[in-house]
């Protein structure tokens, strides 16, 4: 399996693979967020108690779910960094945490606008919206640790043991903030908890969460070939490969 | 044999920093003056009134406390990384875990414990029911071990930044938010009358799992910045 | 489709700026990520055409160097 896998810690190869994915990605990306928000916006059947204010539900859910997906998958690339030194994997962190920490801004802006129509203000400590604050901190922590190093690989190792630190306390995080909000908020109902949905709503959210894995997965697919072209700049394949889009001009 | 030396290193780097430590004792003064201060500038921000001191007491006793944790924390690794003693850290013929939990017991002992000391005082400046020093003083003195382990990750991970004291808060005040929570949840439930044993238990768990763990991250984060 | 005509989609049952604000921001952060992305490829390519016009300059200096050396010592063996 090592052998099979091998070939990928090498930028060269990577780089084409990931060339190879990113029209698919971008291209179901597209189709699934379009049909799914679209779905959502404009022919799901308004919620009876929310009326359609709740149509936000179709762009914070998904955001939210792989904001906290893609630090998982941060977690994973990092541990792939420090226990094997897979170059490519170090390179993932900083592929995957923009992506993260943009996806959580997205799932923290979308609850806090629906909370104003909801709950009559714009920032309410609700323990979801609470979470993905904290969430949001922990990404900009990795990413400024990233980059703090003049080494890029010091950086690199440096910011693959804090999201491994992160990834431990997330659930830690969650927890305590679940159980903190339930002592201080006592029944309030959790708009985003839905315990039943009709098809006609679940169906466009499906859709849309479908969407929002390919637009992750593209966005990272992205960020990562740009990552291994800045690392091996001076290698002549990466040279061809930009050279030549120089002159046709991207 | 080798367990035996382990025992004579760990025992010998304590002692070591332990009487650097004590050389230089106003990194340990400034952060509890730190502490002390804080907790005196919030009666007068927010009024000296015992019904919105007491309410308030625990969350920033607990806040200072975490601050004061940073204050310090850069030079927790600081001076071995620039006199390359932390090279010869790594190079031990000993697990270099055990070693960062020798390092990390002292600065708690050195930075810790004092301010579990401290905090009848500011419990005191704070109004707080007498009640619940008890509980205050029991929450800090689990937390403040999981304090000094998690600052010894921060500080190991950026010992070789030239200035990481912001980009060290940064990285660790939201890693502390489950500890506050739990912290202040304990006091917050004794000064109500109910038992604050599970959220003590909580807090003890949580202990032995940084325990465990951070000495582990520590080590990684040393090997990093040394190479 | 839920609404009679396109104003009622657009005005969303009274909600329609919470839903449309919602909706354009996460677009235009994902937007920026996309540009973001793009032009940190552009700028690849323009510092990878400068690498490659300075390593030429370097080989061209090197080789007038070279030859005005091999002149020089032509000259010498010819005293």
């Amino acid at each position: 399996m090592w052998k099979w896998l091998h070939p990928y810690a090498k930028g060269e190869a990577t780089y084409r693979l990931l060339g190879a994915w990113l029209p698919w990605l971008s291209a179901l990306a597209a189709l699934f967020v379009a049909v799914g928000l679209g779905w959502g916006l404009f022919y799901a059947p308004p919620d009876y108690q929310q009326g359609d204010s709740y149509r936000i539900i179709f762009i914070h859910v998904p955001a939210a779910m792989f904001s906290m997906g893609a630090y998982t998958g941060m977690a994973i690339a990092a541990l792939i960094a420090l226990v094997w030194q897979i170059r490519t994997a170090e390179w993932a962190i900083a592929a995957i945490a923009p992506v993260g920490a943009v996806l959580t801004f997205v799932a923290l802006f979308t609850g806090a606008v629906w909370g104003k129509p909801m709950w009559g203000t714009w920032w309410e400590w609700d323990a979801r919206l609470t979470s993905e604050l904290i969430l949001l901190f922990l990404y900009i922590g990795v990413l400024a640790l990233y980059y703090a190093f003049n080494d890029a690989r010091t950086g690199a190792k440096a910011a693959a043991i804090l999201a491994l630190v992160g990834v431990v306390n997330v659930p830690i995080i969650h927890f305590s903030v679940y159980w903190w909000n339930s002592l201080h908020q006592g029944a309030t109902i959790t708009k985003f908890e839905k315990p039943s949905m009709p098809v006609e709503m679940l169906t466009p959210l499906l859709i849309s969460i479908a969407g929002f894995l390919f637009l992750t997965a593209a966005l990272v697919t992205q960020r990562l070939r740009n990552e291994i072209l800045k690392q091996e700049l001076h290698r002549p394949w990466a040279q061809q490969q930009l050279g030549v889009e120089a002159e046709h001009g991207v | 044999m080798n367990k035996a030396s382990t025992w004579q290193f760990l025992r010998t780097i304590m002692q070591r920093d332990l009487a650097v430590a004590l050389r230089r004792r106003s990194d340990i003064i400034n952060p509890l003056l730190f502490v002390v201060i804080v907790v005196t500038l919030f009666p007068l921000a927010v009024g000296p009134g015992p019904d919105i001191l007491g309410r308030i007491a625990t969350g920033v006793i607990w806040v200072a406390a975490l601050l004061s944790a940073l204050l310090g924390s850069e030079r927790l690794f600081r001076d071995d990384f620039l006199d390359g003693s932390l090279e010869q850290l790594v190079l031990l013929p000993a697990p270099l875990p055990v070693l960062a939990l020798g390092k990390i017991s002292v600065h708690w002992l050195l930075n810790g414990l004092p301010l579990v000391i401290l905090a009848p005082l500011c419990a005191l400046l704070l109004k707080l029911p007498i009640d619940a020093w008890g509980i205050l003083m029991l929450t800090l003195l689990i937390g403040t071990p999981m304090l000094s382990a998690m600052t010894a990750v921060g500080a190991a991970l950026t010992v070789s930044l030239g200035r990481g004291g912001a980009l060290l808060s940064l990285l660790l005040l939201p890693l502390f938010i489950p500890l506050l929570i739990f912290a202040a949840a304990a006091v917050e439930s004794t000064l109500v009358g109910t038992s604050a044993y599970g959220q003590v238990l909580l807090l003890a768990g949580l202990m032995l799992l940084t325990l465990t763990l951070a000495p582990l991250a520590v080590a990684a984060a040393i090997r990093v910045s040394v190479n | 489709m839920a609404f009679d005509s396109w104003q009622e989609a657009i005005w969303m049952g009274g909600y329609g700026f919470y839903v449309w604000l919602s909706f354009g921001v996460s677009l235009l952060a994902i937007g920026m990520l996309v540009v973001h992305g793009l032009l940190v490829r552009k700028k690849l390519a323009i510092m990878a055409v400068q690498q490659q016009q300075r390593k030429q300059r370097l080989a061209r200096r090197q080789q007038q160097e070279r030859q005005a050396h091999n002149e020089q010592s032509q000259v010498k063996g010819a005293q």
